[in-house]
């Protein structure tokens, strides 16, 4: 775009060195992620960035577009990273793999690549594994794991057989599980009073992860890289909902806390529904599709049949997003109004 | 009678040039739906080739009797006729598969292949020429159920021809992969039919493109204006 009128200050804004301050941005909750879950997402990290850059590669051939121009852009870097953390830390390598290549290939380039994908690529590659593969996706390893990081190694590439003692359901699911077991017989008090689900204030352990997604996305913030409307929306309709719900009743309703700081949703508000290229792009659209994305994800989450609604109420909102932006438009200057 | 020339073009153009599945784009209901293993797809489309042909050489028999204002009821009620003895045929030979087809076949009087050929070939056709033209129609069907029911079930389940057991008792289907292939349940399901499909007719397009680009030749006259519903 070039802008012709008016003396603008410019802003060294490459695609690039937006992409650069996301992946940092991403670091405190990584850093977090490996105090409590242990240094093997650091290989799934890798594993999902070779597949994502060898795909885009391979793709970028295809299409007979640039190869370094969109290769170091690190856009699929970011892709595969959001991925990675996404995705249970044992999980087998295939599984990332696959991931990854749905995202590149399927939600990003056959879609027109960087810039034209309808759907966030990270999310797609989410719905897609947890559809096809329920039981790996929803397996967790358990807090403080006592297995060495070269054992989780040979089980991420199968060849230790993988045992159920060392993971589990996340925090969200187990409550889930025990609500549909017995049917009012277990409170979600007495289920949070459990040290091994509950922790300081929210899921043990994921509220360190997810304490250091919320750090990353204020240093976005600060940076000025995203807007506050989708995050603090998102935000505002997931405790709106999950805090309706509790106030009604607190035995069968976890609190907003536990929600905000339990599975996707901190990644969800502040790197996939402020996704400049899958979200809205008026200022009152990323209000409504951050608001209902975080209302979906707690309905999902809830009363949905998979671990985590945040994927599934992102990819429902993607969908809307061109008919939210129509009627969004903003006056344009000098005229009173659109009607 | 029909010459040679008009019979090419009839099965050119129900195989590959106007594909119900790739380029047509219909019945898109049975094709998500029933793709689910290759003998399932190729099953239903006999059964679709058999009303098809049927119904094609009935309408082009009575096209100059039948009312022009209420030719759509009219031609309903013959595919319906039609596909009651399919139906019936399917239920008393091959009980098995018919469970597993279930609502589907009785659905092929709604499938708007049928009713689309019907009217945009048979009403303005000769018999023979629209017999040719149900069953080449129906086979460019069955090669593209086939091939993405293949598909469906190997990215699925690593498997070919399962059900074939339905169809012919003594056969058994092929385990192609590993009996540990954990297996993308996406491809079983309909949004995995979608992206194959849209891969097999981005598949298409890249051929004819490559074609056009090698040798511009004319292309064949089509022997009647082929409308879709």
């Amino acid at each position: 775009m070039e802008f012709t009128t008016s003396p603008y200050l410019l802003k060294n804004a490459s695609v690039q060195r937006v992409m650069l301050q996301v992946l940092a941005a991403l670091l405190p909750g990584i850093a977090a992620y490996v105090w409590v879950f242990g240094s093997i997402i650091l290989l799934q990290l890798v594993i999902a960035t070779v597949t994502a850059l060898l795909a885009e590669a391979a793709m970028l051939k295809l299409r007979e577009k640039p190869l370094g121009l969109f290769l170091s852009d690190g856009s699929a870097i970011v892709t595969a990273w959001l991925i990675a953390l996404t995705f249970p830390p044992l999980s087998p390598w295939w599984l990332i793999v696959t991931g990854t290549l749905f995202a590149i290939v399927i939600a990003k380039h056959l879609y027109g690549g960087l810039g034209q994908n309808p759907f966030n690529p990270a999310m797609v590659a989410f719905a897609a594994c947890i559809v096809s593969f329920p039981a790996l996706m929803s397996q967790w390893p358990a807090v403080g794991l006592q297995v060495s990081v070269a054992d989780q190694a040979r089980v991420v590439f199968g060849l230790l057989p993988r045992l159920d003692a060392i993971s589990g359901a996340t925090p969200l699911d187990t409550l889930k599980t025990a609500l549909k077991l017995d049917e009012g017989s277990i409170s979600v008090t007495q289920l949070l009073a459990d040290q091994t689900v509950y922790g300081f204030f929210a899921g043990r352990g994921w509220e360190w992860v997810t304490g250091g997604y919320l750090l990353g996305g204020l240093f976005l913030l600060w940076r000025g890289l995203i807007s506050w409307h989708a995050p603090t929306a998102f935000i505002a309709g997931l405790s709106l909902f999950s805090g309706a719900l509790w106030l009604y009743n607190p035995a069968q309703f976890a609190n907003p806390m536990f929600h905000l700081f339990s599975g996707g949703a901190m990644l969800g508000a502040w790197f996939i529904v402020t996704d400049p290229v899958s979200g809205c792009t008026t200022m009152k659209g990323k209000l409504i599709f951050g608001f209902a994305a975080g209302a979906l994800a707690y309905l999902i989450r809830v009363f949905g049949g998979y671990p985590d609604g945040v994927a599934f109420a992102v990819l429902l909102m993607n969908i809307c997003v061109p008919i939210i932006d129509h009627y969004t438009q903003p006056a344009i200057f000098g005229m009173k109004d659109r009607s | 009678m029909i010459n040679r020339e008009e019979f090419r073009s009839i099965a050119h153009n129900g195989i590959w040039k106007q594909n119900t599945s790739l380029i047509q784009i219909l019945g898109l209901c049975p094709l998500l739906a029933v793709t689910t293993n290759m003998v399932n797809g190729v099953m239903l489309s006999l059964a679709t080739i058999i009303v098809m042909a049927l119904s094609n050489v009935a309408v082009a028999s009575l096209r100059n009797f039948i009312p022009h204002e209420i030719r759509i009821p009219v031609f309903i009620l013959i595919v319906a006729a039609l596909v009651t003895v399919v139906d019936l045929l399917f239920n008393a030979n091959l009980h098995e598969l018919y469970l597993v087809l279930g609502i589907f076949i009785p659905l092929i009087v709604t499938n708007c292949i049928v009713l689309a050929r019907v009217e945009a070939f048979a009403a303005k056709n000769p018999p023979l020429h629209a017999t040719f033209d149900g069953i080449f129609m129906g086979i460019g069907m069955l090669w593209t159920l086939a091939v993405l029911g293949g598909l469906r079930e190997f990215i699925g389940g690593g498997t070919l021809f399962s059900g074939i057991d339905l169809v012919f008792p003594g056969l058994s289907p092929l385990q192609l992969l590993p009996a540990d292939y954990p297996g993308l349940l996406l491809a079983i399901l309909p949004p995995g039919a979608f992206i194959l499909l849209g891969c097999m007719i981005a598949w298409k397009n890249w051929v004819e493109a490559r074609a056009a680009q090698r040798q511009p030749r004319p292309p064949i006259e089509p022997l009647a204006a082929d409308g879709t519903n």
